[in-house]
């Protein structure tokens, strides 16, 4: 066994394994750009809902909050929230707007951001878009 | 030391461990508002905190590595450093840099940092780890590659040892995949999609090799085992890495918007990612058993073997737990996750930087080995600094398991934060925990400290001459 399996033959598994995974895997990224039209939603992506992705990326939503399951556990999915919330952009709305500035004793809150009404609609657009994408059935009910 | 110009590393080594204290620090804040949620708000909300933590991790980590080739990468290739200037360089500028985005994390308020940055130009910030401002992420390119260069000048020009070119390409990797950190579309799907290029095959692609290779090091010099033997086990170790772990990017594919195959593909090459993991433990003991010699620096050899271990458990053993697609349906997104990436970074990444830290810092202080009273408490600090992680890891999965139950399964399934209320005992029991490995971490630090004659070594076999 020792005299089959040199060191040799560990190297070229290395860098020829590798080699396999690494195309393998770009083939199937191009074989999965080809397949996200009918799944990511992008029917939905808008000169607004893309607003929304930057102020949902410069307020740093993702340190508290989980979207699609990723982020942070201290607070809700909201990859679903729009669902969550009755289907209503304005529930969204009304929630992040209704924050107080400085907290409530003893709990965790959201920060008030002090959004305008323009960046609202953005942001709340933003969350529709995102819980239109085909998420094999993720989160398993609706409370995220 | 054999080559002057190793002694570059031991300022690496000194900024990674001051960021780390930096890094537990605001663990501890952020383990504390997990329970008494107004901590420190409006100040410090939990946001700022977190990026605090995770963005101090990847820094010092990124110091230790580079300390860790500093220092290995002439003595494997038999020749001085190529441009020990360019080190000392760039080490101040990523220090400074490094500071400074901390430092704006906390001053300045995100969406203001992000609009004197000018992020609409090139919108990278916002997204989990990757949140340093565009000129941040580019000036950590900028260093990365000069360091790179640095580092395969020198290889490329001295001896090509196994341990050297696994630790290249791993830092070849490292840099490339970097630039996905750039990529960041308005299609949510794609940016998760890429984002993973940089964090999954990150950990679990090219700092694997880098870890393999730092390990192999310290242990062909404390163990004067055959470095045949070693390198053929780093080769089969990087390779089982890297052949489950790009497919196994797949396990992150599941419920991002992804095609249904990924399901498949992510299960099957994820289950198949503890066994690089397993192999290191194996690794690890089979080596110390097979041993020349006694080395004197018996606290750099149980570094090593913790790593060996703790890697396993905490990326093999908790990463497996979730990553097949069925389970992964409940558990995604919840405490399990955060459960899984405590342990998996402290025992793959933290303990081997230590590991090459302690095995090098006596000698870049001109000795083989501390004393053994300084070792004593370097081995008092790795059990508790070990154990309390094992705790934190431990009640954050019962925190995770408790959390899948109440809000993913069942008919009446409960909202998040009635959940998150429900817990609280488990996130008291993490808190304490954390406190004990911030004290281990004191521990550590005072280590250093302690005086005393060098430990000696014992031969069980006359040493080749190349361990030392």
């Amino acid at each position: 066994m020792k005299d089959i399996f040199t060191k040799s033959v560990a190297r070229n598994i290395y860098y020829g394994g590798s080699a396999f995974f690494i195309f393998l895997f770009l083939v199937l990224t191009f074989d999965t750009h080809q397949r996200l039209p009918q799944r990511d939603n992008r029917e939905a992506i808008t000169e607004l809902s893309a607003h929304g992705k930057r102020l949902w990326e410069e307020n740093n939503c993702v340190g508290c909050h989980t979207l699609l399951g990723e982020g942070a556990y201290f607070a809700p999915e909201l990859g679903n929230v729009y669902l969550r919330y009755g289907k209503s952009t304005e529930a969204i709305k009304a929630f992040i707007k209704s924050r107080p500035a400085n907290g409530i004793p003893g709990r965790r809150s959201m920060p008030q951001f002090n959004f305008t009404e323009e960046e609202l609609d953005a942001i709340a657009e933003f969350l529709k878009y995102a819980s239109g994408i085909n998420t094999e059935n993720w989160p398993p009910n609706i409370q995220g | 030391m054999k080559y002057q110009s190793q002694s570059v590393a031991k300022l690496y080594f000194i900024a990674a461990i001051g960021l780390f204290v930096g890094q537990i620090l605001f663990g501890v804040i952020l383990g504390l508002q997990y329970v008494i949620g107004d901590f420190l708000f409006p100040y410090i909300p939990f946001n700022i905190a977190r990026m605090v933590h995770t963005n101090l991790l990847i820094v010092w980590l990124l110091f230790g590595f580079m300390g860790a080739a500093y220092y290995l990468v002439p003595e494997e290739s038999q020749r001085e450093l190529h441009s020990v200037k360019l080190a000392k360089l760039l080490f101040w500028v990523f220090l400074g840099a490094g500071v400074m985005i901390i430092l704006s994390y906390l001053l300045i308020p995100y969406a203001r940092l992000a609009e004197l940055t000018g992020n609409s130009m090139l919108p990278t910030m916002g997204r989990e780890f990757l949140e340093q401002p565009t000129i941040g992420k580019i000036g950590i390119a900028l260093v990365c590659v000069g360091f790179v260069y640095n580092i395969m000048i020198t290889v490329l020009s001295g001896r090509k040892t196994v341990i050297n070119m696994v630790l290249l390409t791993g830092l070849v990797g490292l840099v490339v995949l970097w630039l996905f950190s750039f990529v960041n579309p308005e299609n949510l799907v794609l940016d998760k999609y890429y984002w993973w290029w940089v964090v999954h095959l990150w950990v679990e692609g090219v700092w694997e090799l880098i870890l393999g290779s730092l390990l192999a090091f310290v242990l062909i010099k404390t163990t004067g085992v055959d470095r045949e033997v070693i390198e053929k086990w780093l080769y089969v170790i990087v390779a089982m890495a890297l052949i489950t772990g790009i497919l196994g990017t797949g396990h992150h594919y599941f419920f991002i918007g992804a095609p249904s195959y990924w399901l498949w593909v992510g299960s099957v090459f994820g289950a198949l990612e503890p066994i690089p993991f397993f192999l290191m433990t194996l690794f690890a003991f089979n080596m110390v058993n097979k041993r020349r010699r006694k080395h004197a620096n018996k606290a750099a050899v149980l570094w090593a073997l913790g790593t060996g271990v703790m890697a396993f458990l905490g990326a093999g053993v908790w990463g497996f737990l979730h990553t097949l697609a069925p389970v992964n349906y409940f558990t995604h997104g919840t405490q399990i996750t955060a459960a899984h990436g405590h342990m998996a970074f402290y025992g793959a990444y933290v303990m081997v930087v230590l590991c090459i830290i302690s095995y090098a810092m006596p000698k870049l202080r001109g000795r083989v080995a501390n004393s053994n009273k300084a070792q004593v408490v370097e081995m008092w600090s790795f059990w508790l600094m070990t154990v309390s992680m094992v705790f934190i890891t431990l009640f954050l999965t019962a925190a995770g398991v408790v959390q899948v139950f109440l809000q993913r399964m069942g008919d009446t399934p409960l909202p998040f934060m009635v959940v998150q209320d429900k817990l609280e005992i488990f996130y008291w029991m993490r808190e304490v925990s954390g406190l004990v490995f911030l004290i281990g971490l004191l521990v550590y630090i005072s280590s250093f400290f302690i005086k005393g004659d060098a430990a000696d070594e014992t031969l069980l076999v006359e040493a080749t001459s190349e361990n030392e």
